[in-house]
């Protein structure tokens, strides 16, 4: 009788599972967002002999459905709420003894980056799509596996489920990489599979810490957030899960001195991975320390921001000039998404409204722009069949369009405005100006940085001279312009960029609204770099920020 | 006389039968098949095999059915306190279970193959298979050592049964005196153990120290008593033998190379959880009093077993080697969850959720090798791997997700796993020992995923068309029958449903 009574209720539990039952539409929207790709990539793993045309057909669906989904929950979006989420649904997975359930939900941080994660994501797969690649079914599958894990981070409200999205499109990366990559594949692939894992890890300790800290019996954030509020960690507890999160996280993201694998990896990878990868996947990291580590662990933030500042200052200033010196095209797109994430180290770094905002914001718009350029850096080595910069030169008179995407890439990369990253620097570059102002000197240095290498791989590559080595190489003739499967991603992306350039207001004010929550407006004044401070006035500006914040939140109510 | 005919028939009142059911059916099937094997025509030989694998799958799901695992669990002693019954006993004989079963399958395959004598080598792991399942309940030291002494020399016979082989020989000769020896290491601890709780001037001594209930509340009374602490320490190394923790580790490559690919998956699994379910019952039970003692020590354990596993695996090319080296990793995971179970009881069920993923895991590598193997095994290295997922795709497909959850990979089982343990250790506040646990499975994600390189990424792809029409040939291209493939099937579909839906297992957490 026990035996049939607990078949029923796990078939209960599937049919609920199977019809959304007991959720919203836009709920349960969300969850078909993040099963589509994934049902997707089942489908062509468990039929064998399908037709190019009918594995274009299903992997088209998997990612189109969570753009369009993804356009639509923006649209849907409302700000101020006062649960601080919105279309939540929980569904059981068998753990609930541990508080860990399927939790979705979207508030005003993970908003753009779950959007960001569909507009990327089908850029990505069109491109795919439409390449000429061997194997391309176990490609795709890949892709769709990947894109189901993009989508289910940035929507989860459980940590668990958070952390465990992020490994579903983590360990396909690596595998892309070691099959489909170019040159040095398998050590790449190989290095980065170690010190990602090590950076998961390390991040996972501290997510571990905080559900263990918390006494809660759950990995809900929402619910975290309120537990600590009230009663906040000890200070050399938060001390210490703050550093686990931050040298986790910081693996994660590529943060100096813990970068070497990415640019490496970034060459070898194939395009979409590259894109998918340095777009939207390598922003769990950031997410985390947004959504998660600053505001649960406000002391173990004000602790480590003084180091964190000179590493984002290494990513920025350092990076910038490996950057600079690179001949190799990928290569140095992937220094430049290394060196431009020192700018969101440096927002957070601000513990202000205005300066994580525009951390957020960059993330959005630099996981845009680095995908464009990656995929740009692929259609040009498709016609020139090389990625070294020098060995290239005068492509603009066959591909005009390919020439003014890229320098569209390229500009919206330094931050011009009228892209979407000039409103995520101007954010942070507020925020550091009223937080620690000499630091806008080495940061505005770092904007010339990116338009000086930016600018002058345009130069090489598109205009000028034929190079001898190139003409020798190639038939100039033969080379022709963007095929319909290049533009349309590019097109996507660029839209995205000018959009949000033009109309940031978009983002920013469920992001505001957010923010102001979790983060005081402005810096507080007594935040100085954190190790000149006695610990009394630190934790009067603890009390302080958490006064802060109560007096902010109150309007709402 | 009659008082003492009394005394027997009250005891006799406790002993149910019934309850060991299975263990008593298994042993009915093991001579079963040994008096097929001499009154059946050679021709109907056959029908032997089937018998076996019918009787133990109706065992198996008798088992399910009518195990506590849907019923009210009460533990409860029966046999005058030799056995305890137990929820968690009755999962671990189910875990056996499903373990005789595969083993038999693989051995099936791995003596069909070789020519090797079939029905004796199923006979001996029924026989191993009830020991073992007796252990999980055991409530007394003489019945541990009596069924643990069943289960190891049924091992001694299975690792050297391919009498062809020198390796497996070797391994044989390894195993018999290196087992032997921590069985007397064992049985030394027993006897200090019963010497000082049988000696009545000490508080708290009875009549029957063997009983574990009796000497818990003993050692509890004296925990300082230096006889108590060596018996202890000595009863603990005949148990880290089995589980090949450090420093009694020292046997498991060598035999895990020369063992038979069946019995080295029986070793690596169910001798294992063996060792593990006797250390649960123990430091939960009688030597709970100890913690004081136990933690630094069983953490220390862990810590080496953890490094050591971890590195000398790094550089290890012989697979079966690997996996031997790669399992005592797996034990020092395990221990870590042993040691937070004196703080934080369901660690323990946390550790048998473990046993279980390693247990499918571990079966579909074995079965891989098994099916791809050359018929000397013990030679096999990665680079017989090399390039497997063109030559058979499903097989590779097996081992890569076999990998993948040993490594703890998410969304595999293994993750959920080693997730649980850890929670189990942060709540037990043991922070430097999951530490090095991070550090073990950094250093394992290297060599896991080297394998699985070689098996997916030789030659290049990217290279010319003509290298993909070469006509693929070296081992791996067996043409796995069927019900291999239905098996390897069945254990990657539960590797990848206890990653996604834990619900199956949940009484357990």
């Amino acid at each position: 009788m026990e035996l049939l009574q607990y078949l029923a209720d796990a078939l209960e539990g599937i049919l609920d599972l199977v019809l959304f039952r007991g959720m919203a539409l836009n709920a349960s929207l969300l969850l078909v967002s993040i099963i589509t790709p994934l049902l997707a990539a089942f489908v062509l793993l468990a039929i064998g002999g399908l037709t190019q045309k009918s594995t274009q057909v299903i992997s088209m669906v998997g990612f189109v459905v969570p753009a369009l989904i993804s356009v639509w929950l923006w649209y849907a979006y409302t700000v101020s709420r006062l649960s601080g989420y919105a279309f939540t649904s929980d569904t059981a997975t068998g753990l609930e003894n541990f508080g860990i359930s399927l939790k979705l939900g979207l508030n005003g941080i993970s908003l753009p980056l779950y959007l960001l994660a569909g507009v990327v994501g089908l850029a990505a797969g069109i491109y795919a799509m439409f390449s000429e690649v061997k194997r391309k079914r176990q490609y795709l599958i890949l892709l769709l596996f990947i894109q189901g894990g993009l989508m289910g981070i940035f929507a989860s409200i459980d940590l668990f489920f958070y952390y465990f999205f992020h490994e579903i499109a983590l360990i396909p990366t690596f595998i892309s990489i070691a099959v489909w990559g170019g040159k040095g594949r398998r050590s790449a692939a190989m290095e980065m599979a170690v010190y990602l894992t090590l950076g998961a890890l390390l991040s996972l300790l501290g997510l571990l810490a905080l559900y263990s800290g918390s006494g809660l019996k759950s990995f809900d954030i929402a619910s975290m957030r309120d537990y600590f509020g009230e009663n906040p960690f000890s200070e050399v507890a938060q001390d210490n899960i703050y550093a686990l999160l931050l040298f986790g996280f910081g693996i994660l993201v590529s943060l100096w001195p813990f970068h070497s694998w990415a640019p490496r990896a970034y060459g070898a990878a194939p395009a979409p991975i590259a894109m998918m990868h340095a777009g939207v996947l390598k922003k769990f990291g950031l997410y985390g320390l947004i959504q998660i580590g600053a505001p649960l662990l406000p002391f173990g933030a004000s602790q480590w921001t003084g180091l964190l500042i000179w590493l984002a200052l290494g990513n920025i200033i350092l990076i910038g000039l490996a950057t600079v010196g690179q001949r190799d095209l990928k290569q140095m797109i992937g220094y430049s998404s290394v060196m431009h994430m020192g700018y969101a180290f440096l927002g957070i770094a601000c513990f202000s409204a205005i300066g994580v905002g525009g951390a957020v914001l960059l993330m959005f718009a630099h996981g845009l722009s680095v995908a464009l350029l990656f995929m740009l850096s692929d259609c040009i080595y498709q016609r020139s069949g090389t990625y070294e910069m020098h060995e290239i030169g005068g492509l603009a008179r066959k591909t005009p369009v390919l020439a003014c995407f890229f320098v569209m890439g390229v500009l919206a990369n330094a931050g011009l405005p009228g892209f979407a990253n000039f409103w995520g620097e101007i954010g942070i570059f507020i925020g550091i100006w009223k937080f620690q102002t000499w630091l806008i000197v080495p940061a505005v240095a770092g904007i010339l940085i990116s338009a000086l290498y930016g600018l002058r791989a345009a130069r090489r590559i598109f205009f000028g001279e034929l190079s001898e080595a190139f003409a020798g190489k190639v038939d100039f003739e033969q080379i022709s312009d963007v095929r319909p499967g290049e533009r349309w991603p590019a097109v996507v992306l660029i839209v995205a960029l000018l959009a949000v350039g033009f109309w940031p207001k978009a983002l920013s004010d469920s992001l505001n609204d957010t923010l102001r929550s979790l983060y005081p407006a402005n810096a507080p004044i007594t935040r100085v770099v954190a190790t000149e401070i006695p610990q009394n006035s630190a934790v009067a500006s603890v009390s302080n920020t958490s006064s802060e914040k109560r007096t902010l939140t109150l309007p709402k109510q | 006389m009659n008082d003492r005919l009394a005394i027997y028939s009250e005891m006799a009142q406790e002993n149910s039968w019934l309850s060991i059911l299975p263990e008593i059916s298994l042993g009915v099937l093991a001579l079963l098949l040994l008096v097929l094997e001499m009154t059946l025509p050679k021709e109907r030989q056959g029908l032997i095999l089937r018998l076996a694998l019918f009787g133990q799958v109706v065992i198996l799901l008798a088992g399910v059915v009518f195990s506590s695992l849907f019923g009210v669990a009460t533990e409860h002693t029966s046999f005058n306190g030799l056995l305890m019954h137990s929820v968690r006993g009755d999962v671990m004989r189910l875990f056996f279970l499903l373990c005789s079963l595969l083993v038999c399958h693989l051995g099936h395959q791995y003596a069909s193959r070789r020519g090797l004598p079939q029905v004796e080598f199923i006979h001996l792991v029924l026989i191993v298979t009830a020991g073992l399942m007796l252990l999980a309940q055991s409530h007394n030291f003489i019945l541990l050592f009596v069924a643990l002494e069943t289960v190891t020399v049924g091992f001694y016979i299975l690792v050297s049964y391919s009498r062809g082989s020198l390796y497996s020989l070797e391994a044989g000769l390894k195993y018999l005196i290196l087992g032997a020896f921590s069985s007397a290491i064992l049985l030394f601890g027993i006897v200090l153990l019963y010497g000082a709780g049988g000696n009545p001037q000490l508080p708290g001594s009875s009549g029957d120290p063997m009983n574990f209930a009796l000497l818990g509340s003993f050692i509890e009374a004296n925990p300082d008593n230096i006889l108590v602490l060596a018996g202890t320490v000595l009863v603990l190394c005949g148990v880290a033998f089995k589980i090949g923790a450090v420093p009694f580790q020292i046997w498991i490559p060598d035999v895990y190379q020369g063992a038979p690919i069946p019995v080295t998956a029986f070793l690596a699994v169910a001798s294992k959880a063996g060792g593990f379910i006797v250390l649960i019952i123990l430091v939960q039970g009688p030597f709970a009093p100890l913690e004081r003692v136990l933690v630094p020590m069983l953490g220390a354990i862990a810590i080496l077993t953890i490094l050591f596993g971890n590195l000398g695996a790094l550089s290890q090319k012989n697979v079966k080697r690997l996996m031997g080296l790669s399992g005592i990793a797996h034990a020092g995971y395990m221990l870590l969850g042993i040691v937070a179970s004196f703080q934080v009881p369901w660690a323990a069920n946390a550790v048998v959720f473990y046993l279980f993923t390693y247990l499918l895991a571990s079966f579909a590598i074995f079965g891989v090798m098994n099916n791809m193997g050359p018929l000397e095994d013990g030679d096999m290295t990665l680079d017989d791997f090399k390039d497997l997922a063109r030559k058979n795709p499903y097989n590779a497909a097996v081992l890569a997700i076999g990998l993948g959850s040993l490594a703890g990979i998410p969304p595999l089982a293994g993750f959920i796993g080693k997730l649980l343990i850890f929670i189990a250790a942060f709540k037990a506040g043991l922070y430097g020992l999951l530490g090095v646990a991070v550090i073990g499975v950094v250093l394992s994600i290297y060599y896991y995923f080297g394998w699985i390189l070689e098996v997916y990424f030789w030659p290049s792809l990217v290279k010319a068309e003509s290298e993909e029409t070469i006509e693929p040939s070296g081992p791996g291209l067996i043409p796995a029958a069927n019900s291999h493939r239905i098996v390897l099937g069945c254990l990657t579909a539960g590797t990848l449903i206890l990653g996604f839906y834990q619900g199956a297992l949940s009484y357990l957490l």
